[in-house]
């Protein structure tokens, strides 16, 4: 069975010779769904951009790196493949900042994901097909923000917006979804709300789920299973149930801060019980 | 006030006080620079407010000329129509001028924007629009007068190319302020570079091209009436006629006419775009 996203070999420099991501290697089979975590600028969201095909990645003969998406390439080498924008269309994607218009009427950012698949002269019309309209309400629906069909999306909360951004994913109908830190700019409840419809697409809709996280509770309570990276190399790749704190600790040696922030809000907020916390799994 | 930096300051705070009395130093030498300038072209400018007095009672005769109470008497209630009838000309120059100007100012728009062009169209559009700013409507005005003949639509092609080349530039900058990550949000689906243009700048710069639009429409109003100085249609010719045959209670009809459209079209246009944000 082809995967769903199969990363070989991936390296991007940024300017000044940093390396946001350093020979990553991933596999996702079809209908998983997987955690991304890392602190801060450990290159889970420039490896989300990778695979979303909205960033190439370096074009040294020497780091060579392809990404695969439901079996068509996305990039090889630092070049988009040709098609870019038929592949993006099957790709879900959805952001920390949500990525909606925020004049536009939700039902219209809904409809937004049927514009890879409708002729352009239908889209520049605005002239969606009677189905395409009925997906998107019932996708509005599936997410809980139906009744805000005709509101401007920026008058929506924070947690309403990110569930448009999930309908209109839906409505793209792709087998894979990219959620690209969904939770971050969200208070608890919203973000325990957007992480079960995010599970429940999975299991539903059996489509792929990649999702960064900058909380180990997180997907721990919602992945199987979980990659982390640190310095844009891969350091974990296994099941979420065994990340304790005293692996963390061991994966990112040397970066308390990287540890606090990952093992939990509770723990930035009270530097001591992390001392304590780290101690008692280290005993 | 003065500052000075003494004990109780922090080192700090004794910066910034030191930045905060070089803007004061700043600030006094633009005034001064200023005063220079006006100094300098005062000559220039031909400043003689001596003028103003000696010419006093030659200026009350022209002012006693133009007294409503006079000229309701001389002129003609057909006359009165037909003013009104050149006004309605003028505006519908500006209508059409400010019209083609805004369809053009779209596409020549985006393509002046740094992040929707590549700089190799981004430079040279911007070149052409900056050269039909430089231009003023009245040569424009002058040259579609000998190339299209005299009359309205010499006004009409005069307007529409001036205003593009600031409409152009004013929705430019609207492009080049917008938040990209619903651009990016819409890329993401799999939209075409034109879709991402329709959906995610578009919807973005809509409440301020609306308002460009609008308020160019306004000057374009005031403008027109001016065009027809040379001959380029509307109540700027039959003013210009009254006025070189010192028909002076004629030529103040025309004016408070003038006035009276502008101002109502100011409150109109003023009002949609109000709405439009």
């Amino acid at each position: 069975m082809t995967a769903a996203i199969e990363v070989r070999g991936l390296t991007k420099t940024f300017g000044g010779g940093r390396k946001a991501l350093d020979g990553v290697d991933l596999v996702v089979a079809p209908g998983e769904m997987v955690a991304l975590i890392g602190a801060s600028g450990s290159g889970k969201s420039t490896l989300m951009r990778h695979i979303g095909g909205l960033v190439a990645g370096d074009r040294h003969a020497t780091a060579s790196g392809t990404i695969t998406v439901n079996g068509h390439a996305v990039q090889a080498s630092g070049r988009m493949a040709r098609d870019i924008r038929t592949i993006r269309g099957g790709i879900g994607f959805v952001f920390q900042q949500f990525g909606l218009v925020n004049r536009m009427s939700v039902l219209t950012n809904t409809l937004v994901g049927a514009l890879g698949r409708l002729p352009q002269w239908r889209t520049l019309l605005r002239w969606f097909p009677r189905h395409d309209v009925d997906l998107a309400f019932s996708a509005l629906a599936r997410v809980g923000v139906a009744d805000w069909a005709f509101e401007r999306a920026g008058d929506l909360s924070g947690g309403q917006q990110q569930r448009v951004a999930i309908a209109r994913a839906l409505v793209q109908k792709a087998p894979v979804l990219m959620a690209d830190e969904p939770i971050a700019s969200l208070d608890p409840a919203s973000s325990r709300n957007v992480m079960e419809i995010l599970q429940r697409i999975n299991a539903e809709d059996r489509i792929t789920v990649l999702v960064t996280l900058h909380q180990v509770d997180y997907a721990v309570k919602y992945c199987p299973r979980t990659v982390a990276l640190r310095k844009g190399r891969v350091v974990y790749d296994g099941p979420s149930a065994a990340l304790t704190p005293q692996l963390l600790s061991e994966l990112y040696a040397g970066d308390k801060e990287a540890v606090a922030a990952l093992w939990g809000t509770s723990l930035e907020e009270d530097a001591d019980s992390l001392e304590a916390k780290l101690a008692a799994g280290l005993s | 006030m003065s500052m000075s930096t003494s004990t109780h300051l922090s080192p700090e705070m004794a910066v910034r006080a030191q930045i905060e009395s070089r803007k004061r130093l700043y600030a006094m030498a633009g005034w001064l620079a200023l005063i220079g300038l006006l100094v300098l072209s005062y000559g220039g400018a031909g400043v003689d407010f001596g003028k103003l007095w000696n010419n006093r009672d030659n200026i009350a005769t022209l002012a006693w000329d133009f007294v409503p109470a006079h000229f309701l008497t001389f002129v003609e209630r057909a006359e009165w129509s037909f003013y009104i009838g050149a006004m309605w000309e003028t505006v519908q120059i500006a209508i059409w001028g400010t019209f083609l100007a805004v369809v053009c100012a779209v596409p020549f728009g985006l393509m002046c924007s740094t992040n929707v062009a590549p700089w190799w169209i981004v430079q040279p559009t911007r070149r052409v629009m900056d050269a039909l700013r430089a231009i003023n409507e009245i040569v424009f005005a002058l040259l579609f007068v000998v190339a299209v003949g005299l009359g309205p639509f010499a006004g009409t092609l005069a307007l529409f190319l001036h205003t593009t080349g600031i409409l152009a530039k004013l929705f430019s900058e609207a492009v080049e302020a917008i938040d990209h990550r619903p651009v990016e949000g819409i890329r993401a689906t799999g939209a075409t570079s034109l879709e991402e243009i329709v959906y995610g700048i578009v919807p973005q710069v809509m409440p301020l091209w609306v308002s460009y639009a609008l308020y160019r429409f306004e000057s374009n109003v005031r403008s027109a009436a001016v065009l027809g100085i040379v001959g380029a249609g509307g109540i700027g010719m039959v003013l210009y006629e009254e006025l070189r045959s010192f028909n002076y209670p004629t030529a103040s009809v025309i004016m408070v006419i003038i006035i009276v459209a502008v101002s109502l079209l100011d409150m109109l246009s003023a009002r949609l775009r109000k709405f439009a944000s």
